[in-house]
C-alpha cells in the first residue's frame, strides 16, 4: 500500500461507531490543517451519512408513550415521524408527559402536531380499541 | 367442552406464529391460533422502541408497528384465534387442551401443530444471587411491560445485571422516564447485546457499563437498598477483595432467556442443548406434524428473522398436511449437524436424506468472539463439504448459512456433519 503523506498531517476530531448496520464500523471524522472535516472508515454510503449527521447535528427517532383514557391499556406507544435534535428528546419527553389522549386510536394517527416546532410530529405506533 | 378443529393450529400470537398462521392460510388450509393474553401480538408489542423491519418491510419501525402490521393481516384474511386462553396439554395424536374463563376446558384436534410460544426470562433463582429477598428485583422484561404497556415504574435507582438488548434498552427508557441508571454490569469482558444499543442506549446517557463484573450480594431487607458488584476472573469466579457497593432501589436482570419447552415436552418431542426443541431442516420436531419457530426454537436477534423462519414453518406444515398428514410415516433417513470448534450450537439439528437436493439454512451462535475466521462443515470422515469466510463473529449475532449440501458433494451416506468456526489459516489471511 502506498502511503498517502498528506493524511499524517489530519488530526482526528471524533470516532464514531457507526449504527446503521451490525457491522459497526469506526468511523472517524478527522481536520485537515484548513479545518476541512472529512470522514474515514465507513464502508457504505448510509455510514458516510449517518457520521455526517451523528457529527454536525446528532438526531434521534423518540420512542415511548402516552396516557389514554378509555382505552384497552392505559399507554399507548407512540413515535416521532421524523428524528428529532438529541439535546430536545427531554424536553419532548416532558411534554409528551403533559398529554393524555382518548381511545380509539388507529396505528399512524398524529397525536402531537409539529412538537415544539421541532418538523417532527408523535404520530401512534399501534391500533388501541376502546373500552365501554 | 367446547370443540375447535383446525388443519393446523398455532400456539402463541407473538412475530412467529402470526408470520406462520398466515403462510397456512393463503395455502388455503384452515388455521386457529391460540393466545394466552388478551391481544394478539406478543412480546413485540412491549418493544415500543424502533429498529424493527428493515429486512421484513425495508423500513424502521417500532415494535408495535411491526407486529400490528401482522395482526392486520390476520384480520384482513379473517384467521380465526381464540385470546385469553392457554394450551395445557398436546396428545400425542394431534389433540390440544386449552383453559380459558369463559369455556373452561376446551378439546381442539389439528392435523399439524406449530409450536410458537416464545421464551420467558432467566430469574434471579436461575443464577444464585445471594442476599436477602427484598421487593425492587425484577427481570428487563418484566419491568419493560410495566413501563410500556402498565403504564408503572418499578423503582427510581436502577442497577442492570446483563448488557443484553433487553437491558440496555431498558436502561435508556428508564432514564427517558425520569429514573436515574447507575450502572449496568455484564459479567463477561464484552457486551452482549448490539451495538447500536450500546451506542444509543448506554452511550448517549453515559450510563456506565461495568463487564467482567457481576452482582455478588443483593443487600435491603423489604426494599433493595443496593447490591454489592465484584469482578470476577476468566471461570467466572469472584476476585476477591473487588467488591463495590452501588446504592439503589431496584435491581433488573436480564441475564438470559429460556424457551417456553413444557408443551414441547408434553407433546413428547426432544431437546436439544441449546434449550428449545430439535428440528430437522422443515423445523419439524421429533414428532411428525409438530414443527416449531421464532424464540421457542432458538432465540433471534431481531425480530424479521422471527418472521422469516416462522414463514418456513408455516410453509412446511402446509406441506406435511397436503403430502404427509394421510399416509404411513416412513423411518426417516437423516444426517445430524453437530458443533464443533467454537459452535455454541447449530439448527437444524438433523437433516433428512430426501432433502439433500434442497437448500438448506443452517443458525448458529458462537461461544466466543473472533476475527478472521472460517468456518467449515465437514461429515464425519472427515471430508470438507463447505466453507466459508466470516470478518468477524460474536455470541451475540446469530451467524446463518444457506448451503446445498449435494451440489456440494456431500456423500450421501455419512452419518453426520461436523459444524467449526475456526481462526482462519495464515495462507487465507494474505490472500485478502
Amino acid at each position: 500500500m502506498i502511503l498517502n503523506l498528506s493524511e499524517s498531517s489530519q488530526s482526528i476530531v471524533k470516532v464514531i461507531r457507526c449504527i446503521v448496520c451490525p457491522t459497526g464500523c469506526e468511523i472517524q471524522a478527522k481536520k485537515n490543517p484548513k479545518g476541512q472535516i472529512s470522514f474515514e472508515g465507513y464502508t457504505c454510503e448510509r455510514g458516510l451519512e449517518y457520521a455526517e449527521q451523528e457529527f454536525y447535528e446528532p438526531k434521534r427517532i423518540l420512542t415511548t408513550t402516552m396516557r389514554v383514557e378509555n382505552g384497552l391499556l392505559p399507554l399507548i406507544p407512540v413515535r416521532s415521524d421524523k428524528p428529532i435534535l438529541k439535546d430536545k428528546l427531554k424536553d419532548v419527553l416532558k411534554e409528551i408527559a403533559k398529554i393524555k389522549i382518548k381511545a380509539p386510536i388507529q396505528m399512524g394517527d398524529v397525536l402531537i402536531e409539529n412538537i415544539l416546532e421541532l418538523g417532527a410530529n408523535v404520530i401512534a405506533s399501534r391500533n388501541l380499541i376502546k373500552i365501554s | 367442552m367446547k370443540q375447535y378443529n383446525a388443519d393446523v393450529i398455532v400456539i402463541g400470537s407473538g412475530a412467529a406464529g402470526l408470520a406462520a398462521a398466515i403462510e397456512v392460510k393463503k395455502a388455503n388450509l384452515s388455521v386457529l391460533v391460540i393466545e394466552r393474553d388478551k391481544e394478539l401480538g406478543g412480546i413485540t408489542l412491549q418493544c415500543i422502541h424502533n429498529g424493527f423491519g428493515l429486512k421484513e418491510f425495508e423500513e424502521e419501525l417500532t415494535g408495535p408497528e411491526y407486529i400490528q402490521r401482522f395482526i392486520n393481516q390476520i384480520k384482513e384474511l379473517e384467521i380465526p384465534y381464540i385470546l385469553n386462553t392457554m394450551v395445557i396439554e398436546i396428545s400425542n395424536d394431534k389433540k390440544l387442551y386449552a383453559v380459558n374463563n369463559e369455556d373452561g376446558l376446551i378439546e381442539i384436534k389439528a392435523k399439524a401443530i406449530i409450536l410458537a410460544m416464545g421464551c420467558r426470562e432467566r430469574t434471579r433463582g436461575a443464577i444464585n444471587i445471594p442476599g436477602f429477598r427484598p421487593a425492587g428485583i425484577y427481570t428487563a422484561g418484566q419491568a419493560q411491560r410495566f413501563v410500556n404497556i402498565e403504564g408503572y415504574l418499578p423503582g427510581n435507582t436502577f442497577v442492570i445485571l446483563g448488557s443484553g438488548d433487553i437491558g440496555m434498552i431498558m436502561a435508556r427508557r428508564l432514564t427517558w422516564e425520569g429514573c436515574k441508571v447507575k450502572a449496568v454490569v455484564e459479567i463477561l469482558p464484552y457486551v452482549s447485546g448490539l451495538l447500536r444499543n450500546q451506542v444509543q442506549c448506554l452511550e448517549d446517557y453515559d450510563i456506565p457499563l461495568i463487564t467482567s463484573y457481576t452482582v455478588t450480594k443483593i443487600h435491603g431487607r423489604d426494599r433493595v437498598k443496593g447490591v454489592t458488584i465484584s469482578k470476577v476472573d476468566r471461570n467466572f469466579d469472584r476476585i476477591i477483595g473487588s467488591d463495590k457497593f452501588i446504592e439503589c432501589d431496584t435491581l433488573l436482570l436480564s441475564v438470559g432467556l429460556i424457551p417456553e419447552n413444557e408443551l414441547t415436552l408434553n407433546a413428547g418431542a426432544e431437546l436439544s442443548k441449546n434449550g428449545g426443541p430439535v428440528v430437522d431442516n422443515n423445523l419439524e420436531t421429533t414428532i411428525a406434524g409438530i414443527f416449531t419457530c421464532g424464540n421457542v426454537l432458538q432465540v433471534h436477534d431481531l425480530v424479521d428473522l422471527v418472521s422469516a423462519e416462522a414463514k418456513r414453518a408455516g410453509q412446511n406444515a402446509v406441506e406435511y398436511v397436503k403430502n404427509r398428514y394421510d399416509k404411513k410415516s416412513s423411518k426417516k433417513e437423516i444426517i445430524k449437524c453437530l458443533s464443533g470448534e467454537n459452535v455454541n450450537y447449530v439448527k437444524p439439528d438433523r437433516i433428512n436424506k430426501r432433502d439433500l437436493s434442497k437448500d438448506i439454512i443452517f443458525t448458529l451462535r458462537v461461544n466466543y468472539p473472533d476475527r478472521r475466521v472460517l468456518i467449515q462443515l465437514k461429515d464425519n470422515n472427515n471430508n470438507l463439504i463447505y466453507k466459508r469466510k466470516k470478518i468477524y463473529v460474536i455470541p451475540s449475532e446469530m451467524v446463518e448459512l444457506i448451503v446445498n449440501l449435494e451440489k456440494n458433494g456431500i456423500d450421501p451416506k455419512c452419518k453426520s456433519i461436523n459444524i467449526e468456526v475456526i481462526p482462519r489459516p495464515e495462507v487465507l489471511i494474505e490472500e485478502e
